[in-house]
C-alpha cells in the first residue's frame, strides 16, 4: 500500500486547481450569456421572451451530465476539432446561463413596476433604465439564489471527469487507485470541496436573512 | 394668486380612446391645459384617472384620438415619446424613488442620462430643487431613511430636476399619514405659485379649492364635467358629481 505523499497532494491540487477553473469560467461565461437570457426573458418582444424560455426549459430539464455528452461529441460530429477544455467550457456556460438567466428574471421581475415607470417618467432609455435602475435591485433580490446556483455549479464540475477531465473528484479516484487509499484520499476531496462550498452557503444564508429583515 | 395662465395650450387631448383589452377605460376625453393651467381631476375609484394621466406621458397607449404636449404629437415614435416625457414630469402615489440610490443620486441620474449633464452640473440643479421642497439636508441619505412625506418632497424634486414644462401628480398625498400630507400640498401649492402647469389626481378638495383653475370629473372614463372650483363645488351640474362630492365631502 502506497502512503500519500507530496506527490499525490499535489496532483489533487492539480485537480482542485481545474475544478475551480472551471466554475469559474462557468460562472463569468453563465454570468454574461445569463444576463442577457435574463433580460431576453423580460424583453417586450414576445418571440425573444419564447425563444429564452425555451432555451431554459431545454437546459433546466435534462441533467448537466447528458449537456456535456451533447457538446463534447456534438461539436466533434459537427466537424470542429476543439479541445476537451473549450467544450467543457462551452457546456458549462450554456448550462450555467440558462440557470443564471432565470434566477435573475425572477429578480428583475421582483423590481416593482413602479420603478420602470419612475425611470421611463423621467425619460431615461431601456439601458439606463435597466442598468441603473432595474439590475442593482433584482441581483441583490437574486443574491441568495446566486450563491446556490454557484455552490452546485462547484460540485457539478466533477462530471466533466466523465469525457476526461481531470479536475478534483476525477484527481482524487487517481490518486485513490494508485494509493489504495479511497477513504483518506476521498475525505481530502471532499473536505476540499467543503470548504469552498461551505463558506458561499454561510454567505448566500446571510444575505438571504438580510434582504428578509430589509423586506420587513 | 399670480395670474400665470396664457391661451396657449401645452397638452390637448383630442378624443382619447383607451381600451385594456376588452375594457373600455377612457372613452372620448377632451381636455386641454394651457400654459400654467392647475387642473385638479377627480372621481370614483376605476374611473380612469390615473389611466387618463399616464396617457399623457405614455406609460399607457392610447387607441383612438390624438395627445399634443407642447406641439408634439404623442405616436408610437421614439422620438415623439422622449419629446414629451422631457416636457412632463409625474409623481406617483407610492414615490418610486429609486432605493439603492441616495435621495442626490435619484435627483441627478435623468438630468446626467437624459440631458448628459456633467455630474457638477446635475449636483448644483438637484440641489437648488432639494432646497425648494426643504430637504436639501437629506441629500446623503437613502430614501428608506426619510419619513413619507419627505419621500414625496424628494420624489417632486427629482421630478423638477429634469425642468418639466408640466407636472402630472397622481394622488401624491394618498399613501401618506395624516400629518404628513400637509408638507407635500404645501410644496405643490409653493410649486402652483411659482407657475408650474400641474395635473392634478386628488381628492384634496381644500388643495382644488385654493389653487385648481378648473376641476375636472371623471366617471366609468368619461369626463362627466368641469369648472372652475367656486362653481364647481357649489353649484355641481350632474347628480354624479353631486354624489360623488357628497361622498367625499363626508370622509373629508
Ligand atoms: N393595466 C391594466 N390592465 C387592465 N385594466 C386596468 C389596468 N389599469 C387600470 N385598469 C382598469 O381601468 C380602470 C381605470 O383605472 P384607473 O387606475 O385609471 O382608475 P382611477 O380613476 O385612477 O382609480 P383610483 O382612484 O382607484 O386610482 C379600472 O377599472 C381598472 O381596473
Ligand atoms: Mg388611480
Amino acid at each position: 500500500m502506497a502512503s500519500i505523499g507530496f506527490n499525490e497532494l499535489f496532483f489533487l491540487a492539480q485537480g482542485l486547481k481545474w475544478t475551480l477553473a472551471l466554475t469559474l469560467i462557468g460562472f463569468v461565461g453563465g454570468g454574461i450569456f445569463g444576463l442577457l437570457v435574463a433580460l431576453a426573458r423580460t424583453a417586450e418582444i414576445t418571440w425573444l421572451r419564447r425563444v429564452t424560455a425555451g432555451y431554459i426549459a431545454i437546459f433546466q430539464g435534462t441533467p448537466l451530465l447528458m449537456q456535456l455528452f451533447v457538446v463534447y461529441y456534438g461539436v466533434a460530429l459537427v466537424g470542429l476539432n476543439i479541445d476537451a477544455w473549450l467544450a467543457v467550457a462551452i457546456a458549462f456556460t450554456l448550462h450555467a446561463s440558462a440557470y443564471l438567466g432565470e434566477i435573475w428574471r425572477g429578480g428583475i421581475q421582483a423590481v416593482p413596476k413602479g420603478q420602470t415607470e419612475a425611470a421611463k417618467a423621467l425619460g431615461l432609455h431601456y439601458a439606463s433604465t435597466i442598468k441603473d435602475v432595474i439590475l442593482p435591485q433584482a441581483f441583490k433580490i437574486s443574491l441568495p439564489a446566486t450563491i446556490g446556483f454557484l455552490v452546485q455549479l462547484i460540485k457539478g464540475t466533477s462530471l466533466a471527469a466523465i469525457v476526461g477531465f481531470v479536475e478534483l473528484s476525477r484527481a482524487g479516484q487517481i490518486v485513490s487507485n494508485q494509493t489504495f487509499r479511497p477513504l483518506t484520499v476521498f475525505a481530502l476531496v471532499g473536505l476540499a470541496y467543503f470548504l469552498i462550498c461551505w463558506p458561499l452557503s454561510l454567505w448566500g444564508a446571510r444575505t438571504e436573512r438580510r434582504l428578509q429583515t430589509a423586506a420587513r | 394668486m399670480p395670474q400665470t395662465t396664457t391661451q396657449e395650450p401645452l397638452i390637448a387631448l383630442n378624443g382619447v380612446g383607451k381600451w385594456y383589452g376588452a375594457y373600455h377605460a377612457l372613452k372620448n376625453v377632451n381636455m386641454t391645459v394651457r400654459k400654467g393651467e392647475k387642473i385638479v381631476l377627480c372621481g370614483p375609484s376605476g374611473s380612469g384617472k390615473s389611466t387618463l394621466i399616464r396617457c399623457i406621458n405614455h406609460l399607457e397607449e392610447i387607441q383612438e384620438g390624438k395627445i399634443t404636449v407642447e406641439g408634439t404629437t404623442l405616436t408610437d415614435s421614439a422620438r415623439a415619446i422622449d419629446a414629451v416625457r422631457r416636457e412632463v414630469g409625474m409623481v406617483f402615489q407610492s414615490f418610486n424613488l429609486f432605493p439603492h440610490k441616495t435621495i442626490m443620486e435619484n435627483c441627478t441620474l435623468a438630468p446626467m442620462r437624459v440631458k448628459g449633464l456633467s455630474k457638477a452640473e446635475a449636483e448644483t440643479i438637484a440641489r437648488k430643487y432639494l432646497e425648494r421642497v426643504r430637504i436639501v439636508d437629506q441629500a446623503d441619505k437613502y430614501p428608506a431613511q426619510l419619513s413619507g412625506g419627505q419621500q414625496q418632497r424628494a420624489a417632486i424634486a427629482r421630478a423638477l430636476c429634469m425642468e418639466p414644462k408640466a407636472m402630472l401628480f397622481d394622488e401624491p398625498t394618498s399613501a401618506l399619514d395624516p400629518e404628513m400630507v400637509k408638507e407635500v400640498l404645501d410644496t405643490m401649492i409653493g410649486l402652483a405659485r411659482d407657475g408650474m402647469t400641474m395635473i392634478c389626481v386628488t381628492h384634496e378638495m381644500g388643495f382644488a379649492r385654493q389653487v385648481a383653475d378648473r376641476v375636472v370629473f371623471m366617471a366609468s372614463g368619461e369626463i362627466i364635467e368641469e369648472g372652475p372650483p367656486e362653481t364647481f363645488f357649489r353649484n355641481p351640474q350632474h347628480e354624479r358629481t353631486r354624489t360623488f362630492l357628497g361622498e367625499i365631502l363626508a370622509h373629508h
